[in-house]
């Protein structure tokens, strides 16, 4: 097994995904299989590789640093599950 | 033994600050305070699907000009980083941040305690966003959320755990902040939380290597509240081991109110934040010549400024670092000494009174209204004798209360100085027949009353009288009558 269900429990937390039993098991067994066939990449001997991190060959793609008019604030919240007009809401954050 | 000396403090700050650009880090929303909630947003920052980041030449410049003035290696290439985690005031679900690859690595930064130089060690500084801001109050089953501070250009300053006391980290704070104020990079304003502090706390046997484990504090937002966080969780710390405990990993909160940090459960889990590059953001490379040329921009730095003012103006350490903190007061001050040629005095005004009314008033030292200008002139009516320095005092309240020239303050109010020797012993005379008594018993070798002649005498004057005048002419007068007379 390439993940345990442990792990599976501990990344689908992070990601605020509540699992059932029966989809915790279908989980595991297909980030598995994924894994796996990912796992056939470290066949290839990269000894003399440096590592990629992008595989464009560019840099400093930048602006200036100018404002420009942001967007209305009735269409910032256009989209938004709940809203008072004037902020995003959201469930009650317990600290 | 006391439990506090068989340990030590190893203390570490994580420093966050805003850059002062007009844009945000990745989108071109204006980066301001104090506007009206979500109306400094769009699709890139709100984290709308699709929407991809820019990075903003001017931060990249900031960052590295902060290296720079700190000592830091400037990396010829730097990547970013999506750091993941949920909250509510982070839209994407991750922040973009620089992690293996930093622009800055290394540094140092030189503080003073107790008269001792000391340098602390910089880790890196990285430039990654801000995150909205959450407001919790108003309402018991909802929190609200405003996204004008989400892309804010954030610069994170890490130190080496190399930092004892609260009173080093006060003072490496103040230097961080005196620093980039001075640079121009943020306005370091605690309140306004455009500078913040975490601290990682952990004790350890007195001397020994070993690191123990530590706690991060958060939301220490003024430099009183470093200190006071810090030694709490020092005792605290001390307290557990004393006790036969052990402490654990943990975020704590300082709360002000109580002087106490405490424990946040609820964000213990999620320190699994799952860094990866960045895919949208090419990498960052820096030129050697572009770099060179940053550094020639750099301002004169507070370091470099407190060795001068000691050097040029046989300022005292004390006084030079005073002066020296703030570019506007190192400059007002700089202002005052030219137009008038009395350092000394000059940064006795400036750190007396002048910063006395000006915490009064709550005002800035560039819009004093008591100018260089003014207080030089003042100076230079101290110096010819045309005012005495104690009649000074009430003349500096009313040229910062009107904003008038000194010597029109002088003539409104009829507080010239003095000196016409005629005029003294005349009021001399009069003192000395008020007080026969004390007289007799000055004269009868009671010499410690020859001060309480001076204070009659400048009394009655109404403060206007030349004191070494007085003390001369006093001398004189007071000696018993000899037999010649
Ligand atoms: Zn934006």
């Amino acid at each position: 097994m390439k993940i345990s269900r442990k792990e599976v429990d501990h990344v689908s937390r992070l990601a605020r995904l509540s699992l059932t039993e029966d989809e915790a098991g279908k989980m595991t067994d297909q980030l598995d299989k994924i894994l796996e066939y990912v796992e056939k990449l470290s066949e290839l001997d990269t000894k003399d590789v440096q590592p990629t991190s992008h595989v464009i060959p560019m840099s400093n793609v930048w602006r200036e640093d100018a404002a420009r008019p942001s967007l209305p604030r009735e269409e910032a919240l256009a989209n938004a599950p709940d809203t008072d007009g004037e902020f995003f809401r959201v469930p009650k954050i317990i600290e | 033994m006391n439990a506090g000396a068989k340990y030590e403090a190893v203390i570490g700050l994580e420093v966050h600050a805003q850059l002062l650009t007009e844009s945000k880090n990745f989108c071109a929303c204006a980066n301001r305070f104090g506007a009206p909630p979500n109306t400094q947003t769009c699709p890139v920052c709100l984290g709308l699907p699709g929407a991809l980041p820019v990075l903003n030449r001017k931060a990249v410049e900031y960052i590295a000009k902060t290296g720079l003035a700190f000592h830091s290696k400037i990396a010829p290439e730097s990547r970013f980083a999506r750091k993941n985690y949920f909250y509510p005031d982070l839209p994407k679900g991750y922040q973009i941040s620089q992690y293996e690859s930093p622009v800055c690595e290394g540094g140092r930064v030189e503080i003073v305690v107790d008269g001792d130089v000391r340098t602390v060690t910089l880790h890196r500084i990285h430039l990654e966003e801000d995150a909205g801001k959450n407001i919790h109050e108003g309402s018991a089953d909802t929190s609200r959320v405003d996204l004008n501070r989400s892309g804010v250009p954030l610069m994170e300053i890490v130190s080496e755990p190399e930092i004892r006391t609260p009173e080093e980290a006060v003072a490496y704070l103040k230097k961080i902040r005196s620093t980039l104020r001075c640079l121009n990079v943020c306005d370091g304003n605690m309140e306004e939380g455009s500078l913040r502090c975490d601290a990682n706390v952990s004790i350890r046997p007195a001397g020994s290597d070993a690191l123990g484990t530590k706690a991060e504090i958060k939301n220490v937002n003024s430099f009183r509240f470093v200190k006071q966080a810090i030694a709490y969780e020092i005792e605290r710390q001390i307290a557990v081991v004393e006790g036969g405990g052990r402490v654990v990993q943990e975020t704590r909160l300082f709360d002000s109110a109580r002087g106490v940090t405490v424990s946040m459960r609820s964000k213990e889990e999620a320190h699994d934040y799952r860094y990866f590059p960045e895919p949208d953001l090419v990498p960052l490379v820096l030129e050697r010549a572009q770099v060179e040329a940053w550094a020639r921009e750099l301002p004169e730095l507070p370091d470099a400024t407190r060795e001068r003012f000691a050097r040029e103006y046989g300022l005292s350490e004390y006084d030079a670092a005073f002066l020296s903190e703030e570019r506007a007061a190192a400059d007002y001050f700089e202002e005052t000494v030219r137009l008038s040629g009395q350092p000394k005095t000059a940064a006795n005004w400036i750190m007396g009174d002048l910063t006395r009314f000006l915490n009064e008033a709550g005002g800035e030292i560039a819009a004093s209204p008591v100018t260089p200008e003014r207080l030089a002139e003042m100076l230079k009516l101290i110096a010819d004798g045309t005012i005495s320095g104690k009649i000074a005092k009430t003349i500096f309240e009313e040229m910062f209360k009107s904003g008038k020239d000194a010597a029109i303050v002088v003539k409104e109010k009829g507080l010239v100085q003095v000196s016409d020797a005629g005029e003294i012993e005349r009021v001399i005379e009069q003192v000395m027949a008020d007080n026969p008594n004390e007289l007799a018993a000055y004269r009868g070798g009671k010499e410690k009353l020859f001060g309480f002649f001076v204070g009659q005498v400048m009394k009655k004057s109404g403060g206007k009288a030349n004191p070494a005048k007085v003390n001369e002419i006093l001398k004189a007068k007071l000696q018993p009558p000899t037999d010649s007379q």
